[in-house]
């Protein structure tokens, strides 16, 4: 998370960061999610509840992509506490969306080692081919794209995550065409972690 | 050095329960389980094990820390939050052998007297938190964790607990903070987690490595683990070499090592690429101060590299070439720290946000001679000023490129622009936020 509003540098003064989440639609959990959920619970002790709110948190996620403020009134309620408390968390985090995000979250390391390698022509090269500056979702919700801070797997730089999948050594002039990859034959394309040997030896 | 934690990962199918066990997985555990619990604990300190998250604190005397007579529930919490910049060690130990940290983790539960233990996982590692859960079912299937095991009715269960993306959350009170489903924010210490942790309780919370280091110790004993480094730095040691070197990679060896070896020996770092010639070394992770060529001729230690003025870190080297700026380098890292200060501590939280400011004029050429002592200013009133290390953290590559490339600073003012504009950064520099 940061603090200070995206600005010109040495210009004017810092105003609050504060978005307020979207309402979104009528939220509640699926059966099995919440069963999942309460099932998550009983790893941590009985009025300890409270622990499960990140992984309350994926699962609002996974339903509905993002966490709206409906889905924090939700999950406040059905974990125990407070709406604001559900909102300073996922205000927090940055793996939490507090708004609709495209099908394809793409995350390019900007940290040193991936920019040493360079990283950030990569950024360039995705936000020019979507024509979508960093922290934007293309027109279709097909992508969003995003600037994340070290993704620790530096010896594959420039390392990018796509949704929960890793892509490494993506060089600035594979990016575009990993997008076209990614519209025609969906996350497949993906390398995948390459400590994965097992795959590699297929 | 035979390596100890990743003899076996590139073996395919390395994380199964099978293929570990071939390789005496859980050895360790039983040999514990038929010792006194505080006897696990002298072990340990005889063996002279320091943490690998960073601060090399000896481990047995943390384990050591947590009162026996607590009528609460001790905790062990595994800290596999990754997010040092350049470190990817644990997520090499977690994804290739898995069972070594379970098995780390209920050898501290049982010399604590904990009953539970959490590993604490940063959120971007999920295929890594898939691999664990599923390591945690296998073990428990076939009895190495759960009731009574090996029949010497000591219960033990690890849960895997995912984070969100905070590299504050790597801060030990405020992992606690983030695994009780708060912000990862610090905590006020003393106390320590070891008297009031997790949910008030006895906690120990250790790095992925460290864990993963005690089996073998239980195995071979501490005089075999002192022995394979120096003095006070024994052990088997991960390091992760990144940036412009042939061979980026995690690899293991003794801390009898010099830096200078892992970036150049052909068996580490393998030199740099395209002939170009070194111009710095981060030592350790992001948050230690930056090291010329000439100073890497000392044991890649916990002391070797704190004579070098530096620190060991996380062991995460991060290699720089001479068409490198350092002032570029030093405004990237800033970034991260601006971006991931938890905004607690004030010094801490605005602190970044003008040294960034401030590196970002100076890099696009708009700095005057003046900001460099404004820079130095900040850095310093920063420092020793806040509840958690971050604050230091993040004054380490400031002050330490202002020691030592105070002239690429001043170039930067003097020319009016960035005097080395890489190939590998963004096209018409200057643009970045």
């Amino acid at each position: 998370m940061t603090f200070h509003p995206k600005m010109a540098y040495g210009t004017g003064f810092q105003q609050s960061a504060r978005e307020l989440p979207e309402a979104g639609e009528p939220f509640a959990f699926t059966p099995e999610r919440l069963a999942r959920l309460e099932a998550i619970a009983t790893q941590y002790p009985p009025e300890r509840r409270r622990s499960a709110l990140l992984p309350a948190l994926y699962l609002v996620q996974q339903q509905q992509g993002y966490v709206s403020r409906r889905a924090m009134e939700h999950v406040a309620q059905v974990i125990g506490v407070t709406p604001a408390e559900v909102e300073d968390v996922v205000s927090y985090y940055t793996m939490f969306y507090a708004k609709p995000v495209g099908k394809y979250v793409l995350q390019v390391c900007r940290t040193l080692s991936c920019a040493l390698n360079g990283a950030e022509r990569v950024t360039d090269v995705l936000a020019r081919k979507l024509g979508i500056k960093p922290g934007e979702t293309d027109a279709e919700g097909m992508f969003t794209l995003i600037e994340a801070e070290c993704l620790g797997a530096c010896d594959r730089a420039p390392v990018i995550l796509v949704n929960d999948h890793w892509h490494e050594c993506l060089r600035p002039e594979d990016a575009e065409r990993l997008i076209d990859d990614l519209r025609s034959q969906g996350p497949g394309v993906l390398s995948g972690c390459h400590l994965c040997v097992e795959k590699g030896s297929k | 050095m035979e390596p100890v934690l990743t003899s076996f990962v590139r073996e395919p199918d390395s994380y199964s329960l099978a293929i570990s066990l071939k390789h005496g997985a859980y050895e360790g555990l039983k040999k514990a389980l038929g010792t006194a619990p505080a006897q696990v604990i002298e072990m340990v300190k005889a063996s002279g094990l320091r943490g690998r998250g960073g601060a090399g604190f000896p481990t047995g005397m943390k384990w050591g820390f947590v009162p026996k007579d607590s009528p609460k529930p001790k905790y062990v919490v595994c800290n596999a939050d990754e997010s040092e910049p350049g470190t990817f060690k644990d997520h090499v130990l977690m994804e290739r052998n898995p069972h070594l940290v379970l098995e780390g983790v209920a050898i501290a539960c049982y010399a604590i007297g904990a009953k539970v233990g959490y590993i604490y996982i940063r959120g971007e590692f999920f295929h890594v938190f898939e691999r664990l859960e599923a390591a945690v079912a296998e073990a428990r299937a076939a009895g190495y964790l759960g009731t009574n095991l090996f029949g010497s009715g000591f219960d033990c269960e690890i849960y895997v607990h995912r984070g969100a993306g905070a590299y504050e959350a790597g801060e030990e009170s405020a992992l606690l903070e983030s695994l009780e489903g708060k912000r990862a924010q610090p905590r006020l210490r003393p106390p320590f987690p070891a008297v009031v942790g997790l949910y008030g309780c006895p906690t120990v919370i250790n790095n992925v490595e460290t864990l993963a280091n005690v089996p073998a110790i239980l195995r071979h004993g501490s005089e075999w683990f002192a022995g394979l480094g120096p003095e006070k730095n024994g052990g088997p040691k991960l390091y992760c070499i990144s940036g412009h070197v042939k061979r980026p990679g995690v690899y293991e060896t003794s801390m009898h090592t010099t830096l200078a070896d892992l970036v150049y020996d052909d068996r580490y770092g393998g030199g740099l690429r395209d002939g170009r010639a070194l111009k710095a070394v981060i030592p350790g992770g992001s948050s230690t101060p930056v090291l010329l060529p000439d100073m890497l001729d000392v044991p890649a230690s916990f002391d070797g590299v704190a004579k070098a003025g530096s620190m060991l870190g996380s062991a995460a080297l991060i290699v720089m070439d001479d068409t490198t700026c350092m002032v570029w380098a030093t405004e990237n890292l800033i970034h991260f720290y601006r971006h991931e200060s938890c905004g607690k501590c004030t010094p801490c939280r605005e602190g970044a946000d003008w040294m960034l400011k401030i590196l970002h004029k100076i890099e696009r050429g708009e700095g005057e001679m003046r900001d460099l002592d404004l820079l130095q200013s900040v850095a310093q009133n920063i420092t020793g000023k806040t509840l958690c290390p971050f604050g230091d953290a993040e004054v380490a590559p400031v002050l330490s490129t202002l020691q030592h490339f105070r002239h690429e600073y001043e170039a930067h003012v003097r020319e009016g622009r960035c005097p080395l504009p890489a190939p590998w950064r963004r096209a018409g520099h200057g643009h970045g936020h």
